[in-house]
């Protein structure tokens, strides 16, 4: 019914290899995005921007760096809070060090100090896996934490540890401090998320995207037909953490503008990103979409539901939620253990050769 | 996104046309912190139904208590105050120093007042940089100056060559003491240790087996959750003397002290307010919120410490309500309006007993110059065979000449930062 791919041909190899084979996907996704880059803008409120927008944007490119760790490269990692932590540290240094300094330009600095600190965290990745490389990546995470926390450098020796996004502007337009526009946040960090999904998807289909997904896959296969498993861990440790980086320094100038870093880079971070990579789909950049807007979106859509249109007491909506995505979770995960991408995956096969299944 | 759209537009419906007194609850009645946010929820609630109730709201415009779950997490603390603030919030209070620290810049920028009672940033109290800041009546270096003027007052006014401990929560709540206290360390003599405990605190084996090593002679508290009990429970274990031990003001509800027991007696907390339900405004609250069956939560928290506490903080803002409808001849005031009302605040004697409140807090004023208050607390004392708290001092006044100065600097340093110029603003 939706699709109609009669007379839809590919004549060359550069277009069978597209990212959307399909012409109705692809004319979806040019709306999609035109959509979100001239219209939403318009639309945007504070409420809108704040609650849903933002966190998912910021998460989806969090969820797009760890999943290309984890989903495409096979490294699990559970330090992804505290490289979210180095991003937003290394960008308020960089704020506070050079005023003068334009905000992309920060944040993409902010991505390669993170890069190189993954690196270094990514190092023991050579020689352990699985389970006991979760364990020295949660070290990563206790430990940058715990360094934030500690070293008064990072936070300028301010009394309380805190640390505060100063006002910066691109072309005269606010983007971080309190009087930034919603439009203006979020076309900040939209920016950011085309650019970044389209760098991982084109890196994950490429030599580099295979050489990870053969270490994922077998390694020791990969090291026979002649993959370097340091010079491929490594670069996925650099990618993902670069990413992840990114998403960090955002989360802290452009959503929150005051961070204190055991509370929001916590372990509960690293955890809640695992989630969404697991939920949307490893191994695919659109369940990295798929599972921010799921844990981002549906607690404050359950909230909404609950307490402004039921009228229920705030807690029991705040119980109920944990109920409620969590049997979500479980359910999504024993009917389409994949996640949400496969999902979709085979909702589109069965869309492509309706109303004949045969 | 289609539920969404119908999500606002029902949002939109629901929002009553009339006028009301919105006053926003961001409490937290789940998560590792609700033991304490649930009594203050409750309290803050039940004091804006009892002037429903009982007077029609304040100025014959009824209130509308606006509660939003934050379970003391930042994330949703901003999507709570973004959901509130178009609704004609008064003034926020989030009870929690990470959201504070939040909102001050949004708040600015949305030129809604914010009253961090006994907590969110101390430097705040300088209401020349921080407009529409209000942390009366008391600060966290208030609050370090008390318990420090309160030891001095035990030994006899010299506390050389002793020892104090501070356990704190590693956060910037816990932090925000530390150099409040270094500096009285230095004016005083005594040495200052300090041990971190990382949320949310319920391991704190380490920090005690330290303590009992070194034996300090006093050990300060800033702890909030479940911190606390652990605290008392493990300086029961290791029989460190209660009486030597003192929390600040969020380390010293029932919540903390119950459930270590008898071992728990002795142990002192500093207090901003009164303790105990012997005051005549618990008979109207029993009249008008509970008989009539609208008491928050499960109504069963009414005089705890916390309690207590959520209902100050309702009187002083609907006190700041009513204020600012005197100043500018409207009933129905705007947040700006509020803001003026919260800097003309004057709480004394004759007003607090006229609520049915006599000597529940300090006698105090705000001025323009300073948004922190009179700057008392008083000592209050557990007892558990009784399962009470005694308060055991009267107001005891905190060392401006060490606080003010700093006060000075670390709002210089935020002024600096974000390009204000320190001034009274127009009204």
């Amino acid at each position: 019914m939706l699709y109609r791919e009669a007379g839809d041909f590919k004549t060359s190899y550069t277009a069978d290899s597209q990212t959307f084979p399909i012409k109705f996907d692809r004319t979806a996704y040019w709306l999609l995005l035109i959509a979100a880059a001239v219209v939403l803008p318009f639309l945007v409120n504070d409420y809108w921007a704040n609650a849903f927008l933002v966190p998912f944007l910021i998460y989806a490119i969090a969820a797009i760096g760890l999943n290309i760790l984890t989903g495409y490269c096979g490294q699990v990692s559970l330090g992804t809070g505290g490289f979210m932590a180095v991003g937003a540290y290394a960008s308020y240094k960089l704020m506070t060090a050079f005023p003068w300094l334009d905000m992309v330009t920060i944040t993409i600095l902010s991505g390669f100090i993170t890069a190189a600190v993954g690196v270094l965290f990514g190092l023991p990745s050579l020689r352990i896996k699985g389970f006991y490389l979760a364990v020295a990546t949660l070290a990563a995470q206790f430990f940058l934490v715990w360094m934030f926390n500690r070293v008064g450098w990072f936070y300028n020796y301010s009394a309380s540890g805190q640390i505060n996004a100063p006002e910066r502007a691109i072309f005269g337009i606010n983007v971080t401090g309190p009087n930034t526009e919603a439009w203006a946040q979020y076309l900040f960090c939209l920016l950011f998320v085309v650019a970044v999904a389209w760098v991982a998807r084109n890196l994950t289909r490429g030599a580099v995207g295979r050489q990870w997904m053969a270490i994922r896959d077998m390694d020791i296969a990969a090291e026979i037909i002649g993959v370097n498993p340091l010079r491929a861990k490594l670069s996925a440790f650099a990618v993902s953490s670069f990413f992840i980086g990114i998403s960090g320094a955002l989360f802290f100038t452009v959503y929150l503008g005051a961070v204190e870093v055991g509370e929001v880079y916590g372990i509960t971070k690293s955890f809640l990103v695992l989630f969404m990579i697991i939920i949307g789909g490893l191994g695919s950049i659109f369940g990295s979409f798929a599972g921010a807007a799921f844990l981002v979106m549906l607690p404050v859509l359950l909230k909404l539901i609950g307490v402004d249109v039921l009228g229920w007491p705030t807690d029991i909506v705040a119980h109920l939620n944990l109920v409620i995505v969590g049997a979500l979770i479980v359910f999504f995960l024993v009917k389409e253990p994949h996640g949400l991408a496969a999902f979709w995956g085979v909702t589109k096969e069965k869309l492509r050769i309706w109303p004949f299944p045969h | 996104m289609k539920l969404g759209t119908m999500t606002i537009a029902a949002i939109m419906a629901a929002a009553p046309a009339m006028a009301d007194l919105v006053f926003p609850s961001l409490s937290y009645r789940t998560g590792p912190y609700a033991a304490g946010g649930i009594p203050f929820a409750d309290g803050y609630a039940d004091y804006f139904t009892l002037l429903n109730e009982r007077d029609g709201g304040i100025g014959g415009i009824p209130t509308r208590v606006l509660e939003c779950e934050t379970g003391y997490n930042t994330e949703k603390g901003v999507e709570c105050y973004e959901s509130t603030k178009g609704e004609g919030s008064l003034v926020y209070q989030p009870l929690s120093t990470g959201i504070t620290y939040q909102l001050i810049p949004k708040t600015a920028a949305d030129g809604i007042p914010m009253h961090t009672m006994g907590y969110g940033r101390t430097s705040a109290a300088n209401g020349e940089v921080f407009n529409n800041i209000f942390n009366y009546p008391a600060n966290y270096w208030d609050g370090a100056s008390i318990a420090v003027n309160y030891l001095l007052s035990e030994n006899d006014g010299d506390l050389s060559g002793k020892t104090i401990a501070l356990v704190y929560h590693n956060s910037a709540y816990g932090k925000e003491p530390i150099r409040t206290l270094e500096e009285l360390s230095a004016k005083h003599g005594f040495e200052l240790s300090q041990l971190a405990v990382d949320h949310p605190g319920q391991e704190q084996k380490s920090q005690w087996l330290q303590i009992r090593r070194e034996r300090p002679d006093y050990v300060l508290m800033w702890g909030w959750g479940v911190m606390n009990q652990v605290a008392i429970q493990e300086a029961a274990n290791i029989r460190f003397p209660m009486e030597n031990f003192i929390g600040n003001w969020w380390a010293g509800s029932e919540n903390d002290v119950l459930p270590v027991g008898e071992a728990a007696t002795g142990y002192k907390a500093l207090a901003m307010h009164n303790v105990g339900a012997d005051f005549p405004i618990f008979e109207d609250i029993q009249q008008y919120v509970v008989d009539t069956g609208n008491a928050a939560g499960a109504g069963d928290q009414i005089g705890t410490i916390l309690y207590n506490r959520g209902l100050y903080a309702a009187m002083l803002a609907a006190e700041a309500a009513r204020t600012a409808q005197e100043i500018h001849g409207v009933a129905d005031i705007t947040p700006a309006m509020m803001r003026d009302g919260m800097e003309a605040l004057v709480i004394d004697e004759a007003k607090m007993q006229e609520l049915g409140m006599p000597n529940f807090g300090p006698e105090f004023s705000v001025s323009c110059e300073n948004h922190g208050g009179s700057g008392q607390g008083k000592v209050q004392q557990w007892d558990a065979a009784a399962g009470e708290w005694t308060i055991i001092t009267d107001w005891i006044t905190s060392d401006k000449s060490v606080i003010q100065p700093l006060i000075e600097e670390d709002s210089a340093a935020y002024a600096a930062e974000n390009n204000i110029t320190p001034g009274c603003s127009e009204s």
